[in-house]
């Protein structure tokens, strides 16, 4: 950004108040915190971790911190968002 | 009927215990005989906000292990003759501040006492938790600042799931929106949360509006609950949060900068 960019946004005002980045920021995480506090499903989701993680164990050898199970509010869509990570071939360095 | 009223916030620091000592006290003003617990064992501040502090002898722990009488445990405070103190127990472990025996104290205060004041320690743990556990009403203190807000918006979660009145599918906690420290001109040059904006984020009645002062560090030195103070924003703010909680319909006052006037300039408003 130049001088008279600058310049300009202090003449116009344009710089952004501490205190309107504060009530953003607080009205995004909130939010978000509210949602995974209200939501009735997470009851679920230990159970559904430990499940999943047991059918995946029979295939293949993967860490208990390797599989994620989230529910996210996307509007008015819940997503179950499922997240394994699997293992680095090691046959493939050898 | 008697009320049971928790003071609390969350996070430490934005004035839990001075809004605590100037309420209870304001309240017994009003005529109210009033008892005000301090829920913080182990850091035990109260007595010395009320200025008792020499005169502690037992403590909450104490009556609840079923070792001294209520009474006997109840220190009158040196303002009010309507208003007593029970302080927090300075030495145990905060385990023993069970649910059942708290319950069975605020059961028992309720029989001679209108109100109950119960000062929470800062955190969400089990301190918090049995200081809001048997609250009517709540005064959420909260600062003009992010992590205060957040952190307001968490314990009222929490109230709202896990009181008494929640679990028991009564009427729920009736909460109340008390915002401290606040500074009018930050506010204005936009360096600070507006009180409406922290009303639009938690979405609770607003009963007060308690200016940033001076003179709430002046209280706590001399062991005066700031309510009383003679000349004061502060001691006038409470004043009014006490008459809205009473009923009365005071408009909002220290919400906005006013510009020293020459008169106020030469003899000071603090």
């Amino acid at each position: 950004m130049s001088l008279i960019d600058n310049l300009l946004d202090y003449l116009r005002g344009d710089t952004k108040k501490t205190a309107i980045v504060a009530k953003e920021r607080l009205q995004i995480i909130l939010a978000h915190e509210r949602a995974g506090r209200n939501a009735s499903s997470p009851d679920y989701l230990p159970a559904l971790q430990e499940e999943l993680l047991a059918v995946i164990a029979k295939y293949i050898h993967v860490d208990r911190d390797m599989i994620k199970v989230q529910l996210e509010k996307h509007g008015e869509y819940d997503v179950l968002e499922l997240n394994i990570m699997l293992p680095e071939d090691k046959r493939a360095g050898a | 009927m008697p009320k049971v009223i928790v003071v609390t916030s969350g996070k430490g620091g934005v004035g839990k215990t001075t809004t605590s000592a100037s309420f209870s006290s304001g309240l017994a003003l009003r005529g109210n005989k009033t008892v005000v617990i301090d829920f913080d064992v182990g850091l035990r501040n109260l007595d010395l906000i009320m200025g008792c502090e020499r005169r502690v002898v037992y403590d909450i722990i104490n009556v609840i292990n079923g070792e001294v009488s209520l009474k006997q445990a109840l220190i009158k405070d040196k303002h009010c003759d309507n208003l007593f103190v029970l302080p927090a127990s300075q030495t145990r472990d905060k385990d023993a501040l069970s649910l059942e025996g708290v319950g069975r104290i605020i059961d028992e205060l309720k029989e001679s006492f209108d109100c109950i004041v119960c000062d929470s320690p800062a955190g969400i743990e089990h301190g918090a938790f049995s200081a809001m556990y048997y609250a009517d009403e709540a005064l959420i203190v909260t600062n003009p600042e992010v992590s205060s807000v957040r952190d307001s918006d968490r314990i009222l979660g929490i109230l709202a799931a896990k009181s008494k009145r929640a679990t028991e599918g009564q009427e729920p906690v009736k909460e109340h929106l008390l915002v401290t420290r606040y500074d009018p001109k930050r506010v204005a040059a936009g360096e600070m949360l507006s009180v409406d904006d922290i009303q639009e984020i938690l979405r609770i009645p607003l009963i007060g509006v308690i200016p940033e002062s001076e003179s709430v560090l002046q209280a706590s030195n001399s062991g005066t609950p700031a309510i009383h103070l003679e000349k004061s924003d502060v001691a006038e703010a409470y004043r009014d949060v006490v008459a809205r909680f009473m009923g009365d319909d005071v408009p909002m006052r220290f919400t906005t900068a006013e510009k020293a006037g020459f008169l106020k300039r030469l003899f000071g408003g603090r």
